[in-house]
C-alpha cells in the first residue's frame, strides 16, 4: 500500500467545545478510522500538535486542540466485542459505554466502572481514569484494564499493569497526553440481572448524610448522595442517599425474572439549542433542588431499579447541557481527604451563601486511589456540582480551591475549565514523575490539548501558551 | 489559553499606555497571571509606566512593541511581530485612540485626517491583523474599546464621533465574520470616562471611570462575544437619545 502523505489527511476545521459549552476552539478534525491513521497523524502532526477526542463529555478543554489536529476516536468503534469466560473483553477505544452495555448486559456482564453518563468512550474513560458509584469498593477504571494499545509519537506499544507499568499508569488519567489509546482489554463483572436493589434515605443535613455514608457504605456495592448546594442554614447539605447492589434473579418479580437481563436505556427527549443563558439561575435551582428533595422518599428499602435509572438518570435527556444556554456552565469537582470534613462543609456554605446557581450536586466517598500519577480519586470525600457561567465564579472558586488544596485535596482535570495553573503541581505532587514518562514517548511535544496549554501539564513553560519545542 | 470565564494567560495591548488599557490589564492580572505585550508610541512615558505597572501587578513577562497609530503599516508590522515571536496571544485589546480638537479639525482638515486615521483606519488594521492571526491559532478574544460617541454622532465632536461610529460598525461586522472561528469579539462602549484624555472637561451625567470599564470588560469576557455598555444604563438611555429630534440633539453640549 502506498503511504498517504500527511497533507492528504481528510481534516476539516471545525469548532469544538467541551460538555460545559464554554469557549469553543477550532481544530482540524480527522476521523480515527484505524491505528494507521493515528500513527500517520502523530508522525506528521502539523504545527500545533494532536489530541484524541471521544464523545466530548469532559467539561472543559481536555479534548480540544486550538489550531491543531483532533483525532475523532468515535470512528474507532468496531468490531463488536466478545466477552471471554473470565469476563475479559477487547474493545476499540472509540466504543461508547452505551454500546458496550447493550452488547454485554444481555449476556450477563456489566462494566467495571461507569461514570454518571454512559455516553463516554472507553478511551476517554481511561484517559480520565473515571470513577463511579462503586469507587469505595472497586476503585476507578484503571484498576480493571489488563492491556492497552497506545499509539505514541515514538511508536505503537502494548502496555498494561505488568507491561511497561510506568507508561500504562501515566496513560491512565493522563488526559490523552501520552498517546492515542486504540484498544483496551478490560475485565467485566458478571451480573445475574439488569436490576438493582436500592435503598434510599433522605437526610435533613450534611452531617446526617456523611454519618450514614461513613457508617454504612461498605455494606453496598454502589453508593452516592445527591446533595442540595443551594439551601442554607439548618438544612445545609440536605441529601438523598441512594445505595444498592445488583439484584439476584430470585429477587425479581416473576414477570421480570423471565427476562432478567433485559436491558433498556432510552434517550426519551433531546433538549433543543434554544434555552436562554439565564434560565439556570439561583431561583430556578432552589425550586429544582426543593422538588428533587421532596420527591424522594424519606426512607425506602429494596426498591428495584433498572441499570439506566440507577446509574444514568441524566442520560434520559439528550444534550441536557443546552439547558444552560449559550454561555454554558462549568463543573467544580474536588476530593478532600477524610478528616477535612470542615473544608467540605465550608465549601458548601460558601457556594450556598454566594447564591451560585448550582443544580444538583453529588457527594461520594472514595476508596484508596490507584498508582496513576494524574488519577483524580484519592481516599476521601468527593463533591461535584455544575455552575452556570458567571464572572463572579473566578473569585468564589479560587477561594474554595485554596482551602481544598491546603487540606490536601485536588480538583478533577476532566471537569476543570478554570483552575489556576500554579495549583496543578501542588494538587498532583507526582506531576514531574508523569512528565518524565511522557517525555520518553513524546520527546518533541506532539501531543497537546487546550487543557495542556492552559494548565501546562506537560511542562512546556516558559513559553506561556505551550508552543512546542519544534515550532 | 483563555479559561472558561474568558480570562487570558497572554495579552497584547495595542495602545498600552492608555489609562483604560492599564486599568483592564491590572484587572486581568489581578484574576490570573499572564504575559503582557504592550504596544504603543516608541519611547512614550505612558507606555514605560504601563509596563512597570504590569510587572508589579504580577505579569509573568512584560515586553513592549513600538508602533505609531498614525501609520497603519507600522501597526500591521507590530501585530505580526508579536504573533511570530511570542507564541499564542489569548487576548488582544485594541485601546489606542485620540479625542482630537474639534475646532482645530474644522479649521484644518489634515488635523481631522489624523483623528480619522488613528480612530478608524488604524483600528481597522488592528482588527484585521489580529483576526487573521487569532483565526489561525484557532482561539482567542479581541476586545475593542469603542465609545458611545459613535452611537449617535454629536455636533460637538463629530470628527471623533464619526471615526468611532465607523470603528464600532467595523467591529460589529468582524464579530459576525469570526463566528465559528474560535475567536470572540467584545465591543466596549464606554460613556464619558474621567481620564487624562478628558481632563478639564466637566463630567456629564452617567460618567464612569477606568476601573468600572475594566470590571465591565472582565464580566463581558465570561459571556463570550457581544457588546457591552459602561455603565450599563447607557444602553437604554441611548436607545432613547437615538430618536431625539435633531434640533434638540445638536444642542447637546460638548
Amino acid at each position: 500500500m502506498m503511504p498517504t502523505p500527511a497533507s492528504a489527511a481528510p481534516g476539516r476545521r471545525t469548532p469544538l467545545v467541551g460538555w460545559g459549552g464554554t469557549r469553543p476552539t477550532v481544530a482540524e478534525v480527522v476521523a480515527l478510522t484505524s491505528g494507521a491513521v493515528a500513527e500517520q497523524t502523530l508522525r506528521h502532526p502539523g504545527r500545533r500538535g494532536v489530541i484524541a477526542r471521544g464523545l466530548g463529555r469532559s467539561y472543559g478543554d481536555a479534548a480540544l486542540n486550538a489550531g491543531g489536529t483532533v483525532l475523532d476516536a468515535t470512528a474507532l468503534d468496531t468490531p463488536g466485542p466478545t466477552v471471554g469466560p473470565d469476563g475479559t473483553v477487547r474493545v476499540p477505544a472509540g466504543l461508547s459505554l452505551d454500546a458496550l452495555l447493550r452488547t454485554v448486559v444481555p449476556a450477563g456482564w456489566f462494566v467495571p466502572v461507569t461514570p454518571g453518563t454512559r455516553f463516554v468512550t472507553i478511551g476517554g474513560a481511561i484517559a480520565a481514569d473515571v470513577h463511579g458509584k462503586n469507587h469505595h469498593r472497586d476503585g476507578s477504571i484503571g484498576a480493571h484494564i489488563r492491556r492497552l494499545t497506545l499509539a505514541t509519537p515514538t511508536g505503537t506499544v502494548e502496555i498494561g499493569p505488568d507491561r511497561d507499568p510506568e507508561l500504562f499508569w501515566a496513560t491512565v488519567g493522563g488526559m490523552g497526553l501520552t498517546g492515542v489509546i486504540l484498544e483496551a482489554d478490560l475485565v467485566l463483572p458478571a451480573i445475574e440481572t439488569a436490576h438493582l436493589r436500592v435503598d434510599t434515605v433522605r437526610t435533613g443535613d450534611l452531617d446526617e448524610v456523611m454519618a450514614l455514608m461513613t457508617e454504612g457504605d461498605h455494606r453496598y456495592h454502589y453508593s452516592v448522595a445527591w446533595i442540595d448546594c443551594v439551601i442554607r442554614g439548618r438544612h445545609l447539605g440536605r441529601s438523598v442517599l441512594t445505595r444498592g447492589d445488583f439484584a439476584r434473579r430470585s429477587e425479581l418479580s416473576s414477570r421480570c425474572a423471565e427476562r432478567p437481563l433485559d436491558y433498556r436505556a432510552a434517550v426519551r427527549l433531546t433538549a433543543p439549542p434554544v434555552f436562554p443563558s439565564g434560565l439556570v439561575n439561583h431561583r430556578t435551582m432552589r425550586a429544582f433542588n426543593e422538588a428533587v428533595y421532596r420527591r424522594a422518599p424519606a426512607h425506602r428499602e429494596g426498591e428495584l431499579q433498572t441499570i439506566a435509572r440507577f446509574f444514568h438518570p441524566l442520560d434520559v435527556i439528550g444534550s441536557w447541557n443546552r439547558l444552560y444556554g449559550r454561555r454554558g456552565f462549568l463543573q467544580w469537582q474536588v476530593v478532600l481527604p477524610f478528616g477535612a470534613e470542615d473544608v467540605l462543609r465550608r465549601s458548601i456554605e460558601g457556594l450556598a451563601a454566594a447564591g451560585a446557581a448550582s443544580s444538583l450536586a453529588v457527594l461520594k466517598r472514595f476508596g484508596p486511589g490507584d498508582p496513576a500519577p494524574l488519577s483524580f480519586p484519592t481516599e476521601g470525600w468527593t463533591l461535584a456540582l455544575d455552575l452556570a457561567v458567571a464572572p463572579e465564579l473566578t473569585a468564589l472558586l479560587d477561594g474554595l480551591d485554596d482551602a481544598v488544596v491546603k487540606a490536601g485535596g485536588r480538583v478533577y482535570l476532566a471537569k476543570d475549565s478554570r483552575v489556576r495553573r500554579e495549583l496543578v503541581g501542588v494538587m498532583y505532587p507526582r506531576l514531574d514523575e508523569w512528565r518524565a514518562v511522557r517525555r520518553r514517548v513524546d520527546p518533541d511535544g506532539v501531543l497537546i490539548s487546550d487543557l495542556d496549554r492552559r494548565l501546562d501539564l506537560t511542562g512546556r513553560t516558559p513559553a506561556p501558551n505551550g508552543r512546542s519545542a519544534r515550532s | 489559553m483563555n479559561d472558561a470565564l474568558g480570562l487570558p494567560q497572554s495579552i497584547l495591548v495595542l495602545g498600552g499606555g492608555s489609562e483604560l488599557a492599564r486599568a483592564v490589564v491590572a484587572r486581568l492580572l489581578a484574576a490570573r497571571p499572564a504575559s503582557v505585550v504592550l504596544g504603543g508610541r516608541p519611547g512614550s512615558d505612558a507606555l514605560a509606566g504601563a509596563a512597570a505597572e504590569a510587572a508589579a501587578a504580577g505579569a509573568t513577562s512584560v515586553t513592549t512593541v513600538a508602533f505609531d497609530a498614525t501609520d497603519p503599516a507600522s501597526l500591521l508590522a507590530a501585530v505580526d511581530d508579536v504573533f511570530d515571536g511570542h507564541g499564542d496571544v489569548d487576548l488582544v485589546l485594541v485601546a489606542f485612540g485620540v479625542l482630537g480638537d474639534q475646532t482645530a479639525c474644522e479649521s484644518d482638515p489634515l488635523e481631522a485626517v489624523e483623528v480619522a486615521t488613528v480612530d478608524y483606519t488604524s483600528a481597522v488594521v488592528a482588527g484585521l491583523a489580529a483576526a487573521r492571526r487569532l483565526r489561525r491559532q484557532g482561539h482567542g478574544t479581541l476586545v475593542a474599546l469603542s465609545s458611545v460617541a459613535g452611537e449617535r454622532v454629536r455636533r460637538a465632536n463629530f470628527v471623533y464621533g464619526s471615526a468611532k461610529a465607523g470603528m464600532d460598525g467595523f467591529y460589529q461586522g468582524l464579530t459576525d465574520a469570526l463566528v465559528g472561528s474560535g475567536v470572540q469579539v467584545v465591543v466596549v462602549r464606554p460613556g464619558f470616562v474621567t481620564t487624562r484624555m478628558t481632563a478639564g472637561m466637566k463630567p456629564p451625567p452617567l460618567a464612569t471611570d477606568a476601573a468600572a470599564v475594566a470590571e465591565a470588560v472582565v464580566a463581558a469576557l465570561a459571556k463570550g462575544s457581544g457588546t457591552v455598555w459602561v455603565p450599563g444604563l447607557l444602553r437604554p438611555v441611548f436607545s432613547g437619545l437615538r430618536h431625539l429630534p435633531r434640533p434638540l440633539w445638536r444642542r447637546v453640549p460638548g
